[in-house]
């Protein structure tokens, strides 16, 4: 392409400026229902890594090939792909975690930051930059899914990737876990904190 | 006093920072040199502090009775045969003024920020959900679980949506759905309706694996093989009739077991024009419509589709509900034909949730939150209507 891409803000803005899930709102849904569990979370966080990033980097190589009416159609088959090479090896090497992933690694398919990185991104970039966005928008979708997982988990089991770290003196005390952070509707909750304190401290991403 | 202190509070002055603080103080304290020209929410002239003292005077009969009646059912635990009234009245009392006091403590402080933060003045609307919240959380409920439902609905609920009239949900009731999703065990079952330890030297300790269902509860589990649980049963071993209910001498959350009480409460508020009658009549009337559908086809799958929709009014939070929390001009519906919709759906919605999902027996709370994000719904498509149909008169004219 003619106009020159910064490969150092296409790799960094997506993890905050332009982070897909609390900025551009993408992915949401993956975000309900996988970050009960810090590990889970992470787990969903580098599989949609790895899939973009192949993804993107396949789709740009032959974006010049590719008829544009059935782009999308070329895109669904790249992904579903990459899609199921990363469901065996979880299910090869980390099989609870799979398990407990259940239909969402299969549903990475459905992931709508995906769709609009392919579509806004790698067809119109060199695959080198676009490999940089698509591990950029990875991280930047890992750091929502960290952070989420991590406050649900702690508050809504007490433990954090499967320690127990609320000690049981606690309970003894009359301390309760918070049964209502297991359910999806709180990941919306920690989600829209997430986005409030960004933009409580970005005055200028404020939306009017 | 506060009349000195103004100055240093002015533009200015060293403390003007806490201007709001001030303000809250001393227009709660005196009449305030100015009341607000028109209401907190616009459908509304009337200076929103008195509809808040007026609904409090009205809740005063539940709250009163409320602490009679955990006294008695405390003394009923503890196998009492006589019941002094005025022991009774102090520990229900002292059981629910740490719960008040924390409802307020966290509520208000909120708002004290909140509204230092915004430099507004403090908004009064908590005056009544911090009464509230008490009211219909069980007497049982662990002071800091209050603390972090009431922290997250005044938040959440309340200020994110820019303050007091702006709230989409009833303030109050997503605090106790809060604590009934957040901590099951806590708001649900055996034991957390009666109060079973002694407060202070009051009262006595309940035996040890006492249990006090509320009578919805019991129903929910009843089991229709052996016939245990259909008809609930009290304290005291006796059965519960409609007149126990009605009087409201028996288990369940704090302020909401008297129909009686609550009635007085509609009363007053009716008599002040502070709420809707519309919606209390409607409500009522989907409840019992509701009521005797499921009455009428009654199976062993739901047992208490077998409780006549006479009952179903008078057991639980249901009365309460109507009363109280489906009236709150802020989050019900604004249009005078929707308020006949939203009210019916509410009665018919709550004693369906009640009817059909043993797991919720408070079918209320949720039957009027479900409501609260539909009213602007019903009052668009009611509005809408009514401008089609003066669009057709109109064009009849001019044809």
């Amino acid at each position: 392409m003619a106009d020159k891409v910064n490969n150092r803000s296409v790799f960094f803005n997506p993890f905050a400026k332009d982070n897909p899930v609390v900025v551009q709102v993408l992915g949401i849904c993956s975000v309900l229902a996988v970050t009960a569990k810090l590990e889970p979370a992470m787990v969903m966080g580098l599989s949609v890594t790895v899939v973009l990033a192949f993804s993107n980097v396949i789709i740009s190589l032959i974006r010049k090939t590719i008829p544009v009416n059935i782009r999308i159609i070329v895109q669904l088959v790249v992904v579903a792909g990459l899609v199921v090479i990363v469901n065996e090896t979880l299910k090869a090497f980390a099989y609870d975690v799979s398990k407990q992933l259940s239909v969402f690694i299969g549903l990475i398919i459905t992931n709508c930051i995906l769709m609009g990185r392919l579509e806004a991104f790698a067809m119109a970039n060199k695959p080198w930059p676009s490999f940089l966005d698509g591990v950029g928008n990875g991280i930047g979708y890992t750091i929502v899914l960290a952070i989420t997982g991590f406050v649900r988990e702690l508050l809504g089991s007490g433990t954090l990737w499967g320690f127990q770290v609320v000690p049981q003196s606690w309970y003894d005390a009359g301390y309760v876990n918070n049964g209502l952070m297991i359910l999806p509707p709180m990941a919306l909750i920690v989600v829209a904190c997430i986005i409030w304190a960004q933009r409580h401290f970005n005055p200028d991403m404020q939306e009017k | 006093m506060m009349d000195r202190l103004r100055p240093s509070f002015e533009e200015g002055g060293k403390l003007h920072a806490f201007k709001s603080v001030y303000d809250g103080m001393d227009t709660f304290l005196f009449t305030p040199s100015e009341t607000s020209k028109s209401g907190v929410h616009i459908h509304d002239s009337i200076d929103s502090k008195r509809v808040m003292i007026i609904v409090v005077l009205a809740l005063l009969p539940c709250m009163l009775f409320g602490m009679y009646n955990t006294g008695y059912q405390h003394w009923l635990a503890c196998g009492a045969k006589e019941f002094p009234f005025w022991e009774l009245m102090a520990y229900g009392f002292l059981a629910v003024l740490p719960r008040i006091v924390v409802a307020y403590v966290v509520g208000l402080g909120i708002e004290f920020c909140v509204a230092q933060l915004r430099g507004e003045e403090i908004q009064e609307g908590f005056l009544v959900t911090g009464f509230l919240i008490p009211l219909i959380c069980p007497v049982e409920t662990p002071l800091w679980m209050i603390a972090v439902a009431t922290a997250f609905s005044v938040i959440f609920v309340k200020e994110v949506f820019g303050g007091t009239g702006y709230n989409v949900f009833n303030v109050a009731l997503v605090t106790r759905a809060f604590l009934f999703f957040a901590y099951p065990s806590q708001m649900s079952g055996d034991n957390v309706f009666v109060a079973t330890k002694p407060i202070l030297g009051l009262g006595g300790t309940a035996p040890d694996g006492f249990t006090g269902a509320t009578p919805l509860g019991q129903i929910a589990t009843a089991d229709l093989a052996s016939g245990a649980g259909v008809t609930p049963i009290g304290l005291d071993g006796v059965a519960i009739d409609s007149w126990q209910s009605f009087l409201g001498l028996i288990p369940g959350s704090f302020g909401e077991t008297s129909t009686l009480c609550i009635l007085i409460g509609a009363v007053i508020l009716l008599a002040t024009g502070m709420a809707s009658w519309k919606i209390m009549v409607s409500a009522v009337a989907g409840g019992l419509a509701m009521g005797a559908i499921a009455h009428a086809c009654a199976t062993p799958l739901y047992p208490m589709s077998f409780v006549s929709p006479l009952d179903q009014l008078m057991l639980g939070g249901f009365a309460f509900a109507v009363v109280f929390m489906a009236t709150d001009p802020v989050t019900a519906a604004r249009t005078e034909t929707g308020k006949w919709i939203y009210g019916f759906l509410v009665g018919a919605i709550a004693i369906l949730i009640r009817t059909y999902n043993n797991g919720y027996p408070e079918g209320a709370m949720l039957a009027v939150l479900l409501m609260n994000a539909l009213a602007p719904l019903i009052d668009y498509c009611v509005v809408e209507a009514n401008v089609a149909r003066r669009r057709r008169r109109a064009r009849v004219l001019t044809d």
